[in-house]
């Protein structure tokens, strides 16, 4: 007879389906960078010879360098921007009382749901109608449509938390509106803002739709990953990239969650 | 200092103060009591200006504030959960509100050394808000609004999240900081021992209404209302009526006999119904039948509620379902009382013990 160990105690068939869920997941993942220091052009075993090649080659094509460039440039741009008006948006939803507040903030929250070839499809055409030259530009603002709804989601629980008192505080010590936002609406939030800015940034970086409907001659990383595509011999260079892409991103998932909060409550939960 | 002049809010169908009323002088300790839902904090956030006047006035100084912003009223409040900022030190919480004043930057020193002092913590300037106690955290709260010399200090229940004996402490520390520094306080609490220990005056308020406003002196003894002589303390209540004439006036209550009246309820005459109210400690428990001249009844220890200095003794008497309650000091050696759960008694009460109030 086994001894019991408490209401919470360890659940095997739990970690078992852990463990399948965290293979099925990352498994394919993982064969990237594997062929990525892989010499043969073919993704099959077995491996030939480990090689750096394929990294020192990505840095000698010009037109990827300028790809890359260019998502850095409209993720920049779209982070920013997305936070800078998210942030009114989400201190409204958490502050005030206003009628049809709820289905407002779900209506707001629709692209997140809608089928990105949808939305892109949409706004190209909008676009036309208006006679507007396609660019990073466009792509830009595409982004930010899709992007707006994640950070008002990011910021939205921040503000709430920071709370309605500490504002009121303020105001009470002699600091108008304006002051008291940048006293201490904004440092205590502040967490909550560069989580969004990294997510925004991530979201973009990768984001596809939008990019291969509404850019002209410059073309951003991911479009540029499509067209390669189609020549085998280039493949195992995209390898190399995504590998590079797949760390950097879990690197800006990680530190934006970690500023956010998410891990917190399960840290919680075993300390207790 | 603060005049209240019928002032109502409410919130939609809400109405959470109704056509309230008050003139809280200079100097004074000034509560708002009342049950969870009375109306008290919301008149308090009227006052501060986080909440807007529906109608009515309220004038700080001599001016009309109520369309001024909290921002713009020469008031400062010491928050229900301190709401002191997590971002800053103790040292800037304190300071936060000096730069609008024009102080300049040693002189902000100076003056937030001087509080750290007075709230005996000068060294936890550097601390965070995170690595302080509930008491502390309440005097640098204190310590944050009173730096700016404000004219009336507003208190929303500042000592509820505290343990008994840290907020006894800080009453008795919050009476002396006010009367050294001679400023108004208006104060919210729910906890009638505290309102009665701190102030000079006390308004008892009930669904949004002030029903009393008194000493607490006034409030424990001439309560006006059955809800004030069941908030403030506790008490028993008879349902009565008048009997006789000018002198000889006797109050006949359901039950248990008559008793003479003591110049009490002057403008009621003989048939009157009244309620009349008396203090457990007013009343007195014999083992035996008690000489004339008052007048005794029989009864029954039903319950005994021990509390170390003293006790509560419940004894039920004949015609009457809810139980009396007699206080009684615990003695030391022999306690009269000790078991004595089912003992014959006889209860009596004076003339003066009896305050009569209007029926229900």
């Amino acid at each position: 007879m086994a001894r019991y160990t408490g209401f919470h105690r360890h659940n095997r068939p739990l970690a078992l389906y852990f463990g399948a869920f965290a293979v099925f997941i990352y498994l394919p993942i993982l064969f990237i960078p594997i062929f990525s220091f892989n010499s043969g052009w073919y993704v099959k075993f077995p491996l030939e010879s480990f090689t750096f090649y394929w990294y020192v080659d990505l840095f000698q094509r010009e037109t990827l360098m300028r790809a890359f460039w260019n998502s850095v440039r409209v993720a920049l741009f779209v982070s920013v921007f997305s936070t800078l008006f998210a942030i009114p948006a989400a201190l409204a939803i958490a502050r005030y009382r206003m009628p049809g507040k709820a289905p407002a903030v779900s209506f707001i929250a629709l692209p997140l749901v809608l089928p990105g070839i949808l939305m892109g499809t949409a706004i190209l055409g909008l676009l036309n109608w208006l006679d507007v030259t396609l660019s990073l530009a466009t792509v830009t603002l595409g982004q930010m449509v899709i992007c707006l709804p994640y950070a008002i989601s990011v910021l939205l629980p921040r503000f709430i938390d920071v709370g309605r008192v500490l504002e009121e505080a303020s105001a009470d010590l002699g600091d108008p509106p304006l002051r008291t936002f940048f006293r201490v609406t904004l440092p205590c939030s502040l967490p909550g803002i560069l989580a969004c800015l990294l997510m925004t940034f991530t979201i973009s970086f990768d984001e596809y739709f939008m990019a291969f409907f509404l850019s002209g001659a410059e073309i951003t990383l991911p479009i540029y990953i499509w067209n390669q595509l189609r020549f085998p011999d280039d493949f195992p260079s995209l390898l190399a990239l995504s590998t590079l892409i797949i760390t950097f991103s879990f690197v800006l998932v990680f530190a934006s969650l970690r500023l956010s909060g998410v891990g917190d409550s399960v840290n919680q939960e075993r300390s207790r | 200092m603060i005049s209240v002049r019928n002032v109502s809010k409410s919130f939609g169908k809400v109405n959470a103060v109704r056509d309230v009323s008050l003139d809280i002088g200079a100097g004074e300790f000034f509560s708002l009591l009342g049950a969870s839902g009375s109306g008290k904090t919301t008149l308090l956030r009227v006052i501060a200006g986080f909440e807007g006047v529906t109608s009515g006035k309220i004038l700080i100084d001599g001016q009309e504030m109520q369309d001024s912003p909290p921002h713009m009223r020469p008031i400062n409040m010491v928050f229900q959960n301190y709401a002191i900022f997590p971002h800053l030190n103790v040292r800037d919480n304190i300071a936060y509100g000096l730069p609008r004043l024009g102080v300049p930057k040693p002189e902000q020193a100076r003056m937030v050394d001087e509080m750290l002092e007075m709230i005996a913590l000068p060294e936890y300037g550097k601390r965070r808000a995170s690595q302080l106690s509930g008491g502390q955290m309440q005097r640098v709260a204190l310590a944050r609004a009173l730096v700016l010399k404000p004219k009336v200090l507003l208190l929303d229940e500042p000592l509820g999240a505290l343990d008994k004996q840290l907020r006894e402490q800080m009453q008795l520390e919050l009476r002396g900081l006010q009367r050294r520094m001679g400023i108004t306080f208006l104060l919210v609490t729910h906890d009638q021992e505290e309102a009665l220990t701190l102030s000079d005056r006390v308004a008892v308020m009930a669904d949004g209404a002030v029903i009393q406003v008194d000493t607490p002196a006034g409030l424990y003894d001439h309560p006006r209302s059955r809800a004030v002589a069941a908030f403030v303390g506790s008490m028993n209540f008879f349902d009565a009526t008048i009997r006789g004439q000018g002198d000889a006036r006797r109050a006949e209550i359901a039950g248990l006999g008559h008793q003479r009246l003591n110049g009490q309820a002057e403008a009621r005459s003989d048939g009157d119904r009244v309620l009349v109210a008396v203090r457990p400690e007013s009343l007195t428990l014999s083992p035996t039948a008690p000489e004339p001249p008052h007048p005794s009844v029989p009864g029954r220890v039903e319950a005994r509620q021990y509390l170390g200095g003293r006790q509560v003794l419940y004894v039920a008497v004949e015609g009457r379902a809810a139980p009396v309650a007699v206080a009684a000091v615990a003695q030391r050696d022999v306690d009269p009382w000790e078991n004595s759960e089912g003992r014959q008694v006889w209860l009596t009460w004076g003339p003066g013990a009896m305050i009569v109030l209007d029926p229900d």
